[in-house]
């Protein structure tokens, strides 16, 4: 049996998960930064995982019954992500791979969320909707990779949805019993003409978010603009994850990363499996959401694979594209 | 006494964003592209979305040809309804074409399509979907551009690169023995309409849009057996 540990602290999460290979969770710790107003601070998010780090890490040896040296691979999430939390995870492992003598396995934050949605849905060779805060990705594996078949040009679905709520001033807190602040705002709203773009295989949101702003500013009831905006943002990604299926011939959708626990959008995905005769697989929530077991999962493949990376040269990567990593399974 | 104006005879095609169908209209030969509903996006939208692209489309074909760029003749145009009809061409879908005919009419069709492209470019259109699917070789021996459903105003060189680029991605992929010839025929004809310096220009963006995203710093990874 192998047993991995991984950390994730890409964004506003420093968790820490351990999996075995069978495969089972045997821990799963987490600590939330949440900025009191405004969007995640990169410097205060990782002082925050510098301070609750260590208890994290206890806790999650303490759920699964291990210690360190019991454990044979650490992994990590190297990037894609903010520098400074990056850091305090890439920090973590190298200490704990050094001190313990353990291989330390680099893991790409995107292909996590791929592949423990894969794992907890049975999803087989699915076209992949990975949403979040950071990602916009349409993507499928062919060729030994996950290649990028459509994306955001500009800013991703998650970055709109807490932006707009923002600026309208109904959050922080952005998602409240697993509810979006802009599906609560969208309530009772009609629809009203915002513009809608998508160009080829790509979506794009920060001209409607602009456009949003000024229809607010010009009047506009608050709920409308939620409603259509939401309603715009949606349409654009299902639209564009449509053209894959149908360019792709795949059969299969999984929706991965944060936004994949809206229901609203689940339920947009659905009509469209229906529509074409798909099936479509959501990762659970509390998966779908960045966490360390997702990581630690990942670093089971990597390991088994013999993909580890020396200490010294386990440096953070901001901006690692997901189709750049080789996939060997 | 019922005179019919035209009728369907078969599906050629089911995409993401139409149904695309043979038959005959008013005497021609004609293509009816027929865009669909979307069950996902409400009715207002999904209303807006398929009139503005129906009109969007048509304009472009009606602009382009009158111009001189070899497209179809639109015959009919219904927006709300989401309906284009236009000439048949007779021909065979260049992707096909190429996989037939000799090497040396293959770089003549290329060079031909990259006059067509050139063409549009001239007149700061672009494609948006360049690719061998989309191009006829007429049995009159000509190219044609056709799915202008994509196309829109070149805003700058970058506009005229992504459909360079598309056709070198379709080269690449459909017929890889021949890229590297196929897209010097291309060339050609391209330069032929632009010139040799705009066409340097464009080549420049399309090595740019080729490298970007991609991260040269490669991580050490072992591959154990």
């Amino acid at each position: 049996m192998v047993v991995v540990l991984g950390i994730e602290s890409t964004a506003h999460t420093f968790g820490i998960g351990i999996v075995s290979d069978e495969p089972r969770i045997l821990a799963d710790s987490r600590f939330n930064y949440t900025p009191e107003k405004g969007g995640i601070h990169p410097r205060e998010a990782a002082e925050s995982f510098i301070r609750s780090g260590p208890s994290v890490l206890k806790e999650a040896l303490d759920r699964a019954g291990l210690s360190l040296r019991s454990i044979d691979a650490v992994a990590v999430a190297l990037g894609p992500g903010l520098g400074p939390c990056l850091r305090v995870g890439a920090t973590t492992a190298r200490a704990l791979a050094s001190y313990y003598r353990k291989p330390l396995v680099p893991v790409n934050h995107a292909v996590a969320h791929i592949e423990i949605g894969k794992m907890l849905t049975g999803a087989r060779d699915p076209l992949v909707v990975y949403i979040s805060g950071g990602n916009t990705v349409i993507t499928a594996k062919y060729g030994g990779r996950y290649r990028v078949f459509g994306e955001t040009l500009d800013i991703a679905l998650g970055n709109f949805m807490d932006t707009l709520v923002r600026e309208l001033g109904i959050a922080p807190p952005y998602v409240i019993e697993g509810v979006h602040a802009l599906d609560r705002c969208s309530e009772g709203g009609r629809y009203i003409d915002l513009p809608y773009v998508v160009k080829g295989q790509d979506t794009s949101y920060s001209g409607l978010l602009t456009a949003a702003l000024r229809a607010v500013r010009n009047g506009a009831r608050v709920e409308d603009v939620c409603f259509s905006a939401r309603e715009i943002a949606y349409s654009s990604l299902v639209e564009v994850a449509e053209r894959g299926i149908a360019q792709l011939g795949k059969s299969e959708i999984l929706l991965v990363g944060g936004v994949a626990a809206s229901r609203y959008l689940v339920e947009k995905f659905r009509v469209l499996a229906e529509h074409r005769g798909l099936n479509l697989y959501v990762t659970p929530p509390k998966y779908a959401v960045d966490n360390g077991v997702m990581i630690a999962w990942t670093g089971v493949l990597l390991f088994k694979h013999g993909v580890t990376v020396d200490p010294e040269k386990a440096v953070v990567r901001q901006r690692w594209r997901l189709d750049s990593v080789d996939i060997y399974w | 006494m019922s005179i019919s104006i035209g009728r369907v005879e078969r599906v050629i095609y089911l995409g993401a964003e139409a149904l695309v169908a043979e038959g005959e209209f008013l005497g021609y030969r004609a293509v009816f592209k027929q865009r669909l509903r979307k069950p996902y996006r409400v009715p207002e939208l999904d209303q807006e979305i398929v009139s503005k692209r129906t009109v969007a489309e048509a304009r472009a074909l009606v602009n382009l040809r009158h111009h001189g760029v070899r497209v179809p003749k639109v015959l009919f145009v219904d927006p709300l309804a989401g309906l284009i009809v236009m000439e048949k061409i007779d021909g065979v879908v260049l992707r096909d074409a190429l996989q037939t005919i000799d090497r040396e009419s293959s770089c003549y069709a290329m060079s031909l399509l990259g006059e067509e492209v050139g063409k549009m470019h001239k007149l700061g259109v672009a494609h948006g979907d360049v690719t061998t699917s989309n191009a006829i070789l007429g049995f009159d021996g000509s190219v044609y551009l056709v799915d202008l459903g994509l196309s829109k105003h070149v805003e700058d060189v970058e506009d005229m690169a992504v459909d360079v680029h598309l056709l070198i991605r379709v080269l690449e992929s459909s017929h890889y023995a021949h890229r590297e010839e196929l897209l010097k025929c291309f060339l050609k004809g391209y330069r032929k309409l632009l010139g040799d310096e705009e066409v340097r220009e464009v080549m420049d963006k399309v090595a740019e849009i080729r490298t970007r995203g991609r991260y040269v710093e490669e991580r050490r990874i072992r591959k154990s057996n």
